[in-house]
């Protein structure tokens, strides 16, 4: 019962930051070096990563897939069964599970950090809220970078699965006929699925780890707890919002 | 452009603080019992206490970091607990342990008000700040980050960027505990200066007897979380209380019998 009540009052004051927050969408255009900043710790940084994972899912989707669909003849469908999977359901988990273990975990250190040196403390002092500074550049900056490392990740696993199926021996499918049936049976709704996915992870990943961060209190050993729930929290929301969110999607 | 900027709205205003019947607990604990208060405008008031009496915790409630258990502080006829005060007053807290911007280099740390604020453009933000640098000879260090700083230039820098904000209620809590002698006369002349040339009302948290009593216009003693004392400089040179004259001019004597202990376990 406690922790029920904990947890609904961590999803108010979640809210509540970001309706604060929301209330300085006004300022944006001035804080543009911040937003740029942001954009460019959330994006750039990530970018390498996101590359190099998405190829091997892709990858090992592909070799899967050959593998069990080579005993009923459906080698054909690979492009497809890759294509859509990516596309639909790992690209976005993918990307927001990376985005909460890389940037998710940096902006909980940095504002509880903040926290507990008092500096956001002096921040309430000189009347600049911490919602303007610290946590409106970096929703936005999310906004604006999720949906475009989606749409890397995506294409990286679609020709991570393109290059298994044409070099590997059992399955050799070239990539024209892969290609050709992963266009096949994807439709446009199928990309922005995905991609209003990407988004809303995103978005709830940066709104958990900086309401986490801004509410740390205590030591520096608090700090290192606050990055930890940050994390956890925000990997069972994506999980948990994936089958609501896809519920509502199909 | 220039229409943009506003060139600070507050100057020629002054604000007292009244605190009346302040309780604050901490769980359990009760750390300001009862506390009333009357700054007046444009006053320097100086506090004292001994460590852990509660000043920082006192100073965190009129800077509206803190709310009150029971009773209020008011600063002018403004709530100090409620946030939209900090739009009618303009004040600025100078903290024990100075709370500088780690990220930000030392000029950028004295930039971000009156950037923030608009309170000039860039030019005229370099030389408010490039000046206020000057005044605490720290102009040598203006591009250093927090993490390259000494102890008493990050206090000095905490100064410093209270000071650029222009406010017209500062608080410095002990703002020469980590300066040397001739570091914390300057402190003191500015804090007396800065009263003389603009409205300011000064709270000064110190323990620091000779500035107390050089640039006071009152002081108040706080022990255990209550007020034990309120008066002019003159009345604290000789003070009748025992309590508050040992806290002042502490005899030190090495025979005191704390001490016994400390040479029993040396044997
Ligand atoms: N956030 C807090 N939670 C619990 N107790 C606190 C908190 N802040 C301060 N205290 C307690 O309140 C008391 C007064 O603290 P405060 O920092 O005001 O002392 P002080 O008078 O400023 O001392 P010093 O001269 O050493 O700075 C101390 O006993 C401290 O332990
Ligand atoms: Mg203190």
């Amino acid at each position: 019962m406690k922790q029920l009540t904990a947890v609904i009052d961590h999803i108010g004051s979640a809210v509540l930051l970001l309706v604060r927050s929301l209330k300085f969408v006004p300022t944006l255009p001035r804080q543009f070096p911040r937003f740029i900043e942001q954009c460019y710790l959330i994006g750039y940084t990530t970018l390498p990563i996101v590359t190099i994972l998405s190829f091997f899912i892709g990858s090992v989707l592909a070799l899967q897939s050959g593998y069990s669909m080579e005993n009923f003849g459906a080698k054909q469908f690979i492009g497809t069964l890759v294509g859509l999977s990516m596309t639909r359901e790992l690209g976005p988990v993918m990307v927001a599970i990376l985005l909460a273990g890389r940037v998710g975990s940096a902006i909980t250190a940095e504002l509880a950090s903040m926290k507990v040196y008092q500096e956001i403390d002096a921040l309430v002092t000189m009347n600049i809220p911490p919602e303007r500074m610290l946590v409106l550049p970096r929703l936005a900056a999310v906004l604006v970078m999720m949906p475009v490392l989606a749409i890397i990740a995506n294409l990286c696993g679609w020709y991570g699965g393109a290059l298994v199926c044409q070099y590997t021996h059992f399955i050799s499918v070239d990539s024209e006929s892969y290609f050709a049936a992963l266009k096949r049976y994807m439709g446009w709704k199928d990309i922005t699925d995905g991609l209003y996915k990407a988004e809303f992870f995103g978005f709830v990943i940066v709104l958990v780890c900086c309401h986490i961060g801004l509410s740390t209190r205590g030591g520096p050993r608090e700090i290192g707890a606050a990055v930890t729930r940050a994390v956890v929290t925000s990997l069972i929301l994506i999980l948990v919002l994936d089958y609501f969110v896809t519920k509502a999607l199909i | 452009m220039s229409s943009t900027y506003s060139t600070s709205p507050f100057i020629g205003k002054t604000y007292g603080v009244t605190i009346r019947h302040l309780t604050k607990n901490f769980g359990p604990v009760t750390v300001l019992q009862d506390i009333s208060l009357e700054v007046r405008p444009g006053e320097i008031f100086v506090i004292m206490g001994p460590s852990g009496s509660g000043k920082s915790v006192l100073l965190k409630h009129i800077a509206g970091l803190e709310t009150a258990t029971r009773g209020e502080v008011r600063i002018g006829e403004f709530d100090a607990a409620d946030p939209s005060t900090r739009d009618q007053v303009h004040l600025a807290l100078v903290f024990q342990a100075g709370a500088l911007f780690s990220s930000l280099s030392v000029y950028d740390n004295l930039a971000l008000y009156p950037r923030e604020h608009r309170l000039a453009d860039e030019a005229g933000i370099r030389q408010r700040v490039m000046r206020t640098l000057q005044i605490l000879s720290l102009e040598k260090a203006f591009n250093k980050f927090p993490s390259e700083l000494s102890g008493g230039m990050r206090k000095r820098v905490a100064i410093a960027r209270a000071l650029v904000m222009e406010p017209q209620l500062l608080l410095y809590d002990e703002p020469t505990s980590e300066l040397d002698p001739v570091m914390s006369a300057t402190i003191s002349e500015i804090i007396a200066t800065l009263r003389q040339q603009t409205a300011v009302t000064s709270i000064v948290v110190t323990h620091d007897r000779d500035l107390a009593l050089s640039i006071a216009d009152r002081i108040a003693i706080i022990m255990d979380g209550r007020i034990r004392a309120v008066g002019q400089p003159n009345d604290f040179r000789q003070p009748a209380d025992p309590v508050i004259a040992n806290f002042l001019n502490p005899v030190i004597d090495f025979k005191n019998p704390r001490f016994k202990q400390l040479e029993n376990n040396h044997e």
